[in-house]
């Protein structure tokens, strides 16, 4: 906590020191300029105990802190498009207990600890005359284990009224997960050269976002996702009945289907009332609902509170099982119990600041958000997380 | 069942659809207050990540569906 907020102030005063360099935003420049700087700020701890690396028992603390700067550049061209660019970098460093234990014996090993980067860049051209909206972007992100290169780019376009939107997107991930084996599976406990494997994700979004009356939007979602490769991590166990351990095996192709709804509703002049369900269904055997309400309430016009509450449930993949109850007869095994059955409850409290003269009286400071949600599945797993987003404009 | 499920979702749509009103870009007020955007807000990204890792279904709702280990 102290991290986030330190991290936090540490950068708001560095902006401090530059906003009177930002230009005025009310007219169409054809120049690049900063249109917007956000930070996204997070500490998040979890416990339970069915840690997928010890086969589906053991502890599953983890803690993580998160931080992504995200700037926001924005320029006009000679047929007044906008053009924006957005730089992303998130830097995540977590600890996890279970982690440690892809050596049993150790206690505090390398794999106990990782830091993962991931820049993002994405450019946006919008033609407000033909209300269409092109997007291209790159992505890429690595931790020790793992390296992800993505590239994206959509389509969408405005009805003649302007109060529809029809957006196409398709994102493309090539991943490589090093395998990193539990040690008593190697051939040699020491060997620190490990081979890889890829992983593929195609995926295409289709979405329709439409405006109802003056107080109510609404807007439908459909993704359709493929993965190919290597879809396991190497260094998750399972036990099976005769006691033999092995590596989590499941199949190298994957289908997932998920289909959302959002409405968003502003009632009188107080509150607003934000939906969002969404049923999942794919090939591995996980059918899913999630439901999200958040209720902003907005004591001033610059101060709200909003308080939310997500529900998730879930069916088990047909390769799960708990610790020790597959047998040699299972094509394919998983005792992670992220893939179990089960539901979970996700609810806290955000608080927004907005007020007209910047934050705290910082003129370009627009914008600073705090949540706190608490996590928790029915099957012995809980988390909390803090979240702060300042935004300077 | 299900056949009560999709007639109940026939309906919602059907009721959205027949009561959509033109609306002026100068009646958008309240739609364009930021608390009312349609897409996750900056704040969540975080949370949602930490989601799709713990839970086995992801998408639908205009992030990124790949790419991360999410391992531990």
């Amino acid at each position: 906590m102290k991290k986030i907020f330190l991290t936090a102030f540490g950068i708001a005063a560095l902006l401090k020191t530059f906003s009177q360099q930002l230009p005025d935003s009310s007219f169409q420049s054809r120049q690049l300029k900063v249109d917007e700087i956000n930070l996204v700020s997070s500490y998040y701890n979890q416990n339970g105990d069915h840690a997928a690396v010890t086969g589906g028992i053991g502890t599953q603390q983890l803690t993580d802190i998160a931080n992504v700067f995200d700037v926001k550049l924005t320029k006009y061209d000679r047929k007044l498009r906008k053009h924006t660019y957005d730089v992303e970098v998130g830097i995540d460093h977590y600890t996890s207990a279970s982690s440690d234990k892809i050596d049993l014996k150790a206690n505090s090993s390398a794999s106990h600890a990782d830091t993962r980067i991931y820049p993002s860049l994405t450019w946006t051209m919008e033609n407000e005359q033909k209300r269409n909206t092109l997007t291209a972007g790159v992505s890429f992100s690595k931790e020790f284990d793992y390296i992800s290169r993505g590239i994206n780019a959509g389509f969408s376009k405005k009805t003649k009224d302007r109060n529809g939107e029809l957006s196409v997107k398709v994102q493309a991930y090539f991943d490589q997960v090093k395998l990193v084996t539990p040690v008593e599976l190697r051939d040699y406990p020491e060997d620190r050269h490990y081979g890889s494997a890829n992983r593929t994700t195609i995926a295409g979004s289709l979405s329709w976002t439409q405006v109802i009356n003056r107080n109510l939007q609404v807007a439908f979602l459909a993704d359709l996702v493929h993965q190919q490769g290597f879809l396991s991590l190497p260094f998750y166990r399972v036990y099976f009945t005769d006691g033999s351990v092995h590596q989590e095996k499941l199949p190298d192709n994957r289908l997932k289907i998920p289909l959302g709804f959002r409405a968003n509703y502003f009632l009188g002049d107080r509150f607003i009332i934000r939906t969002w369900y969404r049923y999942y269904k794919d090939d591995w055997g996980i059918s899913s609902h999630t439901v999200n309400i958040e209720v902003p309430v907005k004591i001033t016009s610059f101060f709200s509170v909003s308080p939310f509450y997500r529900f998730y449930n879930q069916t088990a993949v047909k390769y799960f099982a708990p610790y020790g109850q597959h047998t040699a007869q299972d094509e394919f095994y998983t005792s992670n119990y992220d893939l179990s059955k089960f539901n979970s409850n996700f609810l806290g409290a955000g608080v927004r600041l907005a007020p007209p003269g910047g934050v705290f009286g910082v003129k370009h400071w627009n914008m600073l958000e705090i949540r706190y949600g608490h996590y928790t599945k029915n099957i012995n797993m809980n988390a909390n997380i803090v979240s702060l987003n300042i935004k300077y404009k | 069942m299900s056949s009560i499920k999709y007639l109940a979702a026939l309906a919602v749509i059907t009721g959205l659809a027949t009561s959509c009103k033109a609306v002026k870009e100068y009646q958008k007020n309240k739609l364009n207050d930021s608390e009312m955007s349609l897409s996750n807000r900056k704040v969540e990204k975080t949370e949602m990540s930490f989601q799709s890792y713990r839970e086995g279904a992801s998408g639908a709702n205009a992030g990124k569906s790949g790419g991360g280990c999410g391992c531990n």
